[in-house]
């Protein structure tokens, strides 16, 4: 067994080199250089205190608060200790039902037409933290009524919180909103 | 109107891929070759460092018996720390949030699953693993199961290069220069990127933060044993509860990500794998992280035709990776955008976003899927389960082919070699003469184990689904009821033997049923295909060289690359038509006649 002394001593040293200088190495360089993302993309109120991360996504069931899209992490939704989807296939009744009963929640709101896909379909992470612009803009006028806000008004926070497309080209535009509703919060 | 957009998009990936792939390869070419390289004089004193320690010469060359052992003896010690550090994790450092040890099925179907290179997840990573097993246990695994595939490629590579010798290189030097120059340094510039995008890597506790709007919700009653309480007619007790605060895991997740990524390993710092914002938080981190999972294998192409001394031979390859790439993508995207008759009657407009992630866009997202499961990679951005039928069976299809488009790092180039020798063979059959592959002469031996590697994860799969569906309690992991169910089986066994990693994950795979017979089809789909090549690496090595005559097929031209591709289709549809039919296929057609 000539092999046998290599194939434990090389497992020694690639545990020392990939398992411990390598993140080692990572990670002093990401808490030097990009200390806010390495950390979590944490969001601070005015006390210095994080609220949340603009990359994990909140749960907003009331009416005077932007909708995120529906998440099916376990427990509760947007639970970060539990990120997953639904895995629910697209031929399951049950997953019909769920879908149905969504629109029909928007519906008794006031919106007529068609219903973009986001706001009644689940995210793979449970916690996706965006909304597409029609999602946002089918959402303003009950924000509005409720808060006693102008529809412009809403609609300029909205905009203001619209991603682009990543260098002009790269996925789509979207919503955060998390941070939408932290603005309208501090508007009010 | 976003068709110019999303062409742009995939233009783009695969402009960069073939951009980047090229002097990758060439550089890869050199490394195997022991030829100097920008990068040596600062690794080659820590790669003779290695050698020193362990006792190894890099002069010693070995026979495929012993290349075969020494990789071999090799993963078995991976696979016994691994196994102890899972079940010992209570009693090791790092470990903030105080996780338990795993139950022993479960222990060895994630080590199996890390030492093949599958990385498939019976497990939910922030809530079972430690800081200390994701990243002393599975990162490493993630490094040198990717070197192991790319030494055994190598070693084929070799024995068409080689005439009438008895060696093929020797095992621990492939492997140290694979991590050394190749994994390490690309892994080292993929994680700082991708945490320049928010991909986290620290060390912290889980951090709680206060909701912006707290809510109830129903949670589950438990008694003592953490068991769920019953109510007389059967139905769980539950009690409602307010959720003010939430804990945002944290971690070292972006040097993970990387080589997850790189060494098309596919096992997730957290359960949502790569939908994860904290694994992938932007399209940018996704479209590299794409080109990741492509790069290495693609490069190999390169590799091995600078190393047999034509690059044709590696070019036509890639080109038939290259097209079938092209075919999932457009068959998978356009099943997306059309999403199901069913959600257009409930009056939802848009592509099916069911189970993907909004910042990616569905063209991100599909480039993405085809890409994990066109390799041996495994990772996610979408949950596999809620495609569409059609969209569903692009992946599942393009992993029971074994993974060849751009393919796992080395296994997906052995696989392919495979196919060609047995293209090689039948158009052989055709003419009546004896077929050449590069300059070897194929024969009894070759054909044998190229039917083995091709053909043996497709069987360990047709058995094992078939097992399942007469278990009563394999049945029962189904977690959506008809053609859909069957589907989830087959690819969970698809995944598990071809060590791709991604799963139809409604089924609940953590089971003894599932963890054991997973493991075992793993341990089958991983080893034996690859102590068959190295067998074929051996006999070729030995073979004197046949100069090419006018009988001779070029297998470096495209009428070549054109009846490889063919041989591909007929070979998997033969195999595999039937189960197809009735998972996918029919749950396409019954959609179709309902609406």
């Amino acid at each position: 067994m000539k092999e046998l002394k290599p194939a434990i001593l090389m497992c020694l040293l690639f545990t020392v080199l990939c398992g411990g200088l390598y993140p080692a190495v990572v990670t002093g360089i990401a808490q030097a250089v990009f200390p806010h993302q390495a950390n979590g993309s944490l969001i601070t109120d005015v006390n210095g205190q994080a609220v949340g991360s603009e990359l994990i996504g909140q749960p907003f069931t009331e009416s005077h608060y932007f909708w995120p899209r529906p998440s099916a992490t376990a427990e509760f939704a947007y639970n970060p200790m539990a990120s997953g989807g639904s895995n629910n296939g697209p031929s399951n009744p049950a997953f019909l039902a769920t879908v149905a009963e969504r629109v029909e929640a928007l519906r008794v709101t006031g919106v007529t037409g068609p219903i973009p896909a986001d706001l009644v379909l689940a995210s793979a992470s449970g916690l996706d933290p965006h909304i597409s612009l029609e999602a946002a803009r089918l959402q303003i006028p009950r924000i509005a009524k409720m808060r006693n806000l102008s529809e412009d008004a809403v609609a300029g926070l909205v905009d203001i919180h619209t991603e682009g497309r990543q260098m002009g080209l790269l996925g789509e535009p979207r919503v955060n909103v998390l941070l939408l509703n932290r603005a309208l919060d501090s508007q009010s | 109107m976003t068709f110019p957009n999303d062409l742009l998009q995939f233009l783009g990936l695969l402009g960069a891929l073939l951009l980047l792939a090229y002097p990758l390869g060439t550089f890869m070419a050199r490394v195997y070759n022991g030829e100097p390289t920008f990068l040596s004089p600062i690794l080659a004193p820590c790669e003779s460092l290695f050698y020193r320690i362990c006792g190894v010469d890099r002069n010693d060359e070995m026979g495929w018996q012993r290349y075969a052992l020494a990789m071999l003896l090799f993963n078995l010690v991976l696979f016994l720390t691994l196994m102890g550090m899972l079940l010992a994790q209570p009693a090791l450092p790092f470990n903030p949030q105080g996780l338990p040890g795993l139950s022993w099925p479960l222990a060895l179907n994630t080590a199996i699953s890390f030492i093949t290179n599958t990385n498939w997840q019976n497990y939910s990573g922030e809530s079972t693993l430690s800081y200390f097993t994701q990243v002393v246990g599975l990162t490493v695994h993630n490094f040198v199961s990717a070197a192991s595939g790319m030494a055994i490629v190598i070693a084929l590579i070799r024995g068409f290069v080689r005439r009438t010798t008895a060696t093929i290189g020797n095992f621990w030097v492939d492997l140290t220069r694979s991590v050394l120059y190749i994994l390490l340094p690309l892994s080292l510039i993929g994680a700082v990127f991708l945490v320049s995008q928010g991909a986290i890597q620290n060390f912290s506790d889980y951090k709680t933060v206060p909701l912006t709007q707290s809510f109830s919700y129903d949670k589950p009653k438990l008694d003592e044993q953490g068991a769920p309480m019953l109510d007389p007619s059967g139905k769980p007790l539950t009690e409602s509860v307010t959720a003010k605060e939430v804990s945002i895991p944290m971690g070292p997740v972006a040097s993970q990500e990387a080589i997850k990524e790189l060494g098309t390993n596919g096992g997730g710092f957290f359960n949502a794998n790569s939908a994860h914002p904290f694994e992938n938080p932007t399209p940018f981190s996704n479209l590299m992280e794409v080109l990741f999972i492509l790069l290495i294998p693609a490069a190999l192409t390169r590799t091995f035709g600078v190393m047999v001394g034509n690059t044709w031979q590696g070019t036509t390859l890639l080109g038939v990776m290259l097209f079938l790439f092209v075919v999932a993508f457009g068959v998978l995207h356009w099943s997306e955008l059309a999403s199901t008759p069913m959600l257009h009657h409930l009056g939802v407009m848009g592509g099916n976003l069911e189970g993907k992630e909004l910042r990616f866009g569905l063209i991100g997202t599909d480039m993405f899927t085809v890409a994990t499961t066109g390799t041996s990679c495994g990772a996610v951005v979408a949950m596999h389960d809620s495609l569409t039928p059609l969209g569903g069976l692009v992946p599942l299809s393009l992993i029971l082919l074994g993974e060849i488009v751009f393919g796992g790092v080395g296994s997906g180039l052995y696989t392919m070699l495979a196919f060609a020798i047995i293209a090689v063979f039948v158009s052989g059959l055709m003419i009546g003469r004896t077929p050449e592959y590069l300059g070897k002469k194929i024969e009894v031996r070759e054909m044998w184990m190229s039917i083995v590697i091709i053909l043996v994860a497709g069987i360990v799969v047709l058995i094992l689904s078939g097992l399942a569906m007469i278990t009563p309690s394999a049945v029962a992991s189904m977690a959506n009821p008809g053609a859909h169910g069957l589907t989830e089986v087959l690819y969970a066994f698809a995944s598990m033997a071809n060590n791709n990693g991604s799963a139809f994950a409604g089924l609940t795979g953590n089971t003894n049923f599932y963890n054991l017979l997973g493991g075992l089809a793993m341990l089958i789909g991983r080893y034996v295909p690859a102590v068959s090549v190295l067998a074929m690496a051996g006999g070729l090595a030995g073979k004197k060289y046949v100069p090419p005559s006018l009988g001779t097929l070029p297998t470096d031209k495209f009428p070549f690359a054109f009846w490889l591709t063919l041989v591909i289709f007929i070979v998997g549809a033969l195999t595999f038509f039937p189960a197809l039919a009735l998972g996918p296929i029919v749950e396409h057609l019954s959609m179709m006649g309902v609406n």
